[in-house]
């Protein structure tokens, strides 16, 4: 973990709720896809966690909901604006297990940190597919952008009105054999995701965080390995040590 | 060097601190995480997680919810038992920490408070125990022996008779009178309080329409509550003879200076570790030249300097 001041060069719309935040500064502490950072807003008691999009040596990338009031402020901000960020925070995916045909699954702002993974994934020759989920067309982004990389993708809508109509689940048919998987969204979508995969995998969490750290335990969920922390053990945790409860 | 040591230095019930500087229980873990970030032996000392006899999860999530300048949270004693902080935890801050750490003990029974009590009054790094009577967070034990008088005296004389090191006892701000209180525990034996623990709060997400957080209602901390700390640590420190540790909202080297004029001689950091894991460290390191700027020459001559 490291704590600096990163300056924005963009902030801008990629749907009528979703930003996308061009930052640059020092991200030598970000180590893994799904890892995240914590960022400190004027007015705002606590930080605002939100994963890492993608990044290189002096830039950084993040994809953000406004949700409330702190994202919402981070809306309105612009260039040449600093904020004072701790990154490296979390675990991330983990890329060995991932076998040759790797399935990514993202629903809604869970879509973002799977851009980085399937990126690495590709550098490494793994054949991609990628299922992103969508309340409807307008919600709808980062499609084109998977698909540059290299990955096959499938895009699902809850109203039909982009895609394929229904869940991320209603894609897997079409997204023939694969190795193993990838998922990152609300737990309703994890749950659905772990019911309809046939494979090992790993499962990205939220909560709400307090420090996220690791230091004030307001995030802990329990697994079959003990009593984990979402903010420092995970958000990343494997099929196999999760304790699922039907949303 | 060592003069800005000595400036700094206070006495906590006999014990020496390089400074007056101590990260709350519940904000630090066991502290050998904190030592990755930086060097945690700059510190006075810390107080650990709050430790019960069981390992415990803790409450339901959500239990963080933000509020203006502050934040609420039900955690709910989260930690891994006395055993595993003996066997498992305090090995692993020795790596990492050479002074005697505050040992935050809490319970749910007289029996429960003496055991985990007594127990780590015999660990070599353990200097002081801090008994949580004050938890906000939990039921049926906690914060229901340290808001009523008679019972935070029998708990605290049942814990006195076990323990030898210095017992410094956390209370509650949820009371009428906390000098009532604290009056009743140093008649026990206490040689030592500290406060304020967190106010009992709540918050409500209009669009669900339900609490925040899953325990219905948690402990409000951080910068919004230091004026009643401050206030809390005047009355008691003005009421008993034994040292009273400031904590409550202290995010500066002023606060610090603000605690300790209303007559704290050591005080505690809690929320704003969570704000800035650096908290600490730049707090003692900005002491010397803040103190200057108020022509205070040792830390020492000022505790409960606004006291008339």
């Amino acid at each position: 973990m490291k704590q600096s001041y990163f300056t924005i060069r963009e902030n801008i719309a990629l749907t009528h709720d979703v930003m996308k935040l061009t930052l640059e500064g020092d991200t030598s502490a970000i180590t893994a896809p799904g890892q995240f950072v914590n960022i400190m807003l004027d007015g705002f008691y606590l930080r605002r966690p939100i994963s890492v999009n993608d990044m290189d040596d002096e830039t950084l990338t993040l994809i953000y909901k406004i949700v409330g009031k702190g994202t919402d402020r981070l809306s309105h901000m612009g260039a040449g604006e600093e904020l004072d960020i701790l990154s490296g925070l979390g675990n991330g995916y983990d890329l060995k297990p991932s076998g040759n045909r790797p399935l990514l699954i993202g629903g809604g702002v869970g879509v973002p940190p799977l851009y980085m993974l399937a990126k690495k994934l590709i550098a490494e020759g793994k054949d991609v597919t990628v299922i992103l989920g969508f309340r409807s067309a307008r919600d709808v982004f980062y499609k084109e952008e998977f698909e540059a990389l290299g990955a096959r993708v499938y895009v699902t809508t809850e109203d039909g009105t982009a895609g394929t109509k229904g869940f991320v689940t209603d894609a897997f048919p079409m997204a023939g054999d694969y190795s193993y998987t990838y998922c990152c969204g609300p737990e309703p979508m994890l749950y659905a995701v772990y019911q309809a995969s046939k494979t090992s995998g790993q499962y990205s969490f939220e909560e709400r965080m307090g420090c996220g750290f690791g230091a004030c335990m307001g995030c802990s969920c329990k697994t079959l390995y003990g009593n984990k922390r979402i903010c420092k053990d995970g958000p990343v945790l494997f099929k196999e040590e999760i304790i699922w409860q039907k949303p | 060097m060592a003069e800005t040591l000595n400036r700094l230095a206070v006495d906590l019930c006999g014990i020496p601190l390089d400074n007056p500087i101590i990260p709350a229980s519940g904000t630090f873990g066991y502290g050998y995480e904190f030592a990755e970030l930086y060097d945690i032996n700059v510190l006075g000392t810390f107080s650990f997680k709050g430790t019960t006899r069981e390992a415990r999860f803790g409450n339901p999530t959500p239990r963080i919810a933000e509020c203006p300048s502050g934040m609420l949270n039900a955690v709910g004693l989260q930690n891994p038992g006395v055993d595993a902080v003996i066997n498992r935890e305090l090995p692993r801050l020795k790596a990492v920490f050479s002074k005697p750490v505050m040992a935050n003990v809490s319970g749910f029974s007289l029996g429960e408070y003496v055991e985990v009590s007594s127990r780590l009054d015999k660990e070599e790094q353990v200097g002081w125990i801090e008994l949580n009577i004050s938890c906000p967070n939990v039921h049926g034990g906690g914060m229901a022996f340290g808001t009523c008088a008679a019972s935070a005296e029998q708990v605290v004389r049942a814990v006195r008779d076990v323990v030898k090191k210095p017992l410094i006892v956390k209370l509650s701000p949820n009371v009428t009178d906390i000098t009532e209180i604290a009056r009743a525990v140093e008649a026990a034996g206490a040689d030592g309080v500290s406060l304020i623990n967190t106010l009992l709060g709540m918050r409500i997400d209009l669009r669900r329409r339900k609490p925040l957080l899953a325990n219905t209602t948690g402990g409000y901390s951080g910068a919004a509550v230091l004026p009643v700390a401050v206030r809390m640590v005047y009355q008691v420190s003005s009421t008993v003879k034994i040292p009273v540790v400031g904590m409550g909202g202290v995010s500066s080297a002023e606060d610090v200076i603000e605690m300790m004029l209303a007559g704290a001689t050591a005080v505690e950091i809690g929320a704003e570790n969570l704000r800035n894991p650096f908290a600490c460290r730049d707090i003692i390191a900005a002491l010397p030249a803040v103190m200057e700027q108020h022509h205070i020459h040792t830390l020492k001559e000022i505790i409960g300097g606004a006291k008339a």
